[in-house]
């Protein structure tokens, strides 16, 4: 994206019209009260309203369980098992894990518009249970490493943006503002128009990768989801990411369990052997460069979308210029934009951090 | 809300955004403190206009305040200031702050 245009891939298909289809747009509220209620049904205890604190240990170091903020409020468990979620302070004030770096986690805020079924649907040319997602980079994240993001719902459409931490720290704008002013691109605008907005979050998204992963299991503990760094940010996927991980940590304690065999470090490592042969370590790893690269290059956000943008505009329009000029003009503004070998070094480094 | 709001670019007021959601405030109970300070680094200043929630706000003596009602309790002005470690930064006591209906 441009300030005015946008330059875009579309991918629609019948075949994902499947008895079982591959891909959802969640809203988190429902979805963990549906959730809460299965896992209920299997005969957990939740409790909810309750904050834990810390982790308890025994003399030798082993985790034993969690003190909340009830009165009297410690659990005592054979294994924790640590979903807390990005910010992770349990974790972190127990020395599990290091704290967040500004640079390798984005901030995102986002709002939901609400709209009759019939009008998403006939804007976005959606029948049925399908639905649309955009993933938008460019111009609007103001030089900032980061991207655009609008997904459909049945009665409502989430729209947001989010960039690195230290970028905002660094660039002055507001997310608020960002958000406002994607929301205003001329090709967003008439997507979100007549809607009514009825919430504004934000929420941190570790985006580190495979280099940030930290230590994921020990004597009593296995870490799972986002407290683990356990995102694609290429892929932007992170649920699938976090429920395959808690699945992983349930499964290997039952094993554990059904063996008789203590949950101690050498034990749990059992866990990290199994997530090492899922697409979720296999994925991470093989981005392992790519945050760096995208945090170091932001001619990638910039620069290149102006570059790409120009050019579409300049082959599209018919202005009686002949196309071989044009083609020349095309070249012209990518050399003038960034020298011939700063082109190659670009995408070089870029196919080496995909790799 | 009080104090300054942060407008964004297109003169967004982030208080007319937050008026959309649901909040259950712990009163009295601030689950961010920011530590007592002569002048701000530039990591605690910078929360007055990182902060989604716009949160933070610089008092006439040019230090850097906090109002919670609003937070969202992403952490954002946890990691940027926990080198400076300016703020002190806890989760509400639980049933208190943020109520997403969506999320």
């Amino acid at each position: 994206m441009d300030d005015t245009s946008y330059v875009g891939m579309h991918y629609r298909s019948e075949d994902f019209n499947e008895e079982r289809p591959n891909r959802y747009t969640i809203i988190r509220a429902q979805f963990d009260k549906w959730f809460s209620r299965k896992v209920r049904d299997a005969g957990v205890v939740l409790l909810c309203e309750t904050t834990v604190k810390e982790l308890l240990r025994d003399t030798h170091g082993k985790v034993i369980g969690v003190k909340t903020d009830r009165d009297g409020g410690t659990a005592l468990a054979d294994v924790v098992i640590l979903g807390e979620g990005v910010n992770g302070l349990v974790g972190q004030r127990s020395g599990l894990r290091s704290e967040l770096k500004p640079d390798s986690v984005a901030l995102a805020v986002k709002e939901m518009h609400f709209l009759p079924r019939e009008v998403i649907e006939s804007r976005f040319n959606l029948k049925g249970n399908e639905g649309v997602v955009i993933e938008a980079m460019g111009t609007i994240t103001a030089g900032m490493t980061g991207t655009g993001f609008l997904y459909t719902n049945q009665e409502s459409i989430s729209v947001g943006i989010g960039c690195i931490v230290s970028d905002f720290a660094e660039n002055g704008t507001t997310p608020y503002g960002l958000l406002e002013a994607f929301k205003n691109h001329p090709s967003i605008k008439p997507l979100l128009a007549n809607s009514e907005c009825k919430e504004y979050a934000a929420h941190l998204i570790p985006e580190g990768g495979y280099k940030s992963i930290p230590e994921l299991f020990g004597d009593g503990w296995i870490v799972v989801g986002d407290a683990g760094q356990f995102v694609n940010a290429v892929h932007r996927e992170g649920s699938n990411l976090a429920m395959t991980t808690g699945r992983i940590a349930g499964e290997t304690v039952v094993w554990l369990k059904r063996r008789r065999e203590e949950l101690s470090k050498a034990n749990l490592a059992e866990y990290k052997r199994r997530l090492d042969e899922t697409f979720v370590m296999k994925d991470l790893k093989k981005y392992r460069k790519i945050p760096e690269f995208l945090h170091s290059n932001k001619h990638v956000f910039g620069l290149y979308p102006r570059l790409v943008s120009a050019a579409a505009q300049t082959w599209f329009r018919v202005d009686g210029a002949d196309k071989l000029t044009k083609e020349k003009e095309i070249l012209r503004s990518f050399r003038k934009g960034r020298s011939l070998p700063g082109l190659i070094g670009d995408a070089f480094k870029l196919a080496r951090s995909w790799r | 809300m009080t104090g300054m709001v942060e407008t964004g670019v297109l003169g967004a007021k982030v208080e007319e955004k937050l008026f959309q959601n649901r909040y259950l405030v712990d009163a009295g109970r601030p689950h961010i403190k920011v530590r007592p300070h002569d002048t701000p680094s530039k990591a605690l200043r910078s929360l007055t206009y990182t902060c989604p929630a716009g949160c933070y706000s610089l008092n006439d003596k040019g230090q850097v305040e906090i109002t919670v009602d609003g937070c969202f309790e992403c952490g954002t002005c946890r990691v940027l200031t926990a080198k400076t470690g300016e703020i002190e930064w806890e989760y509400p006591r639980g049933g208190y702050g943020v109520l997403f209906k969506f999320g």
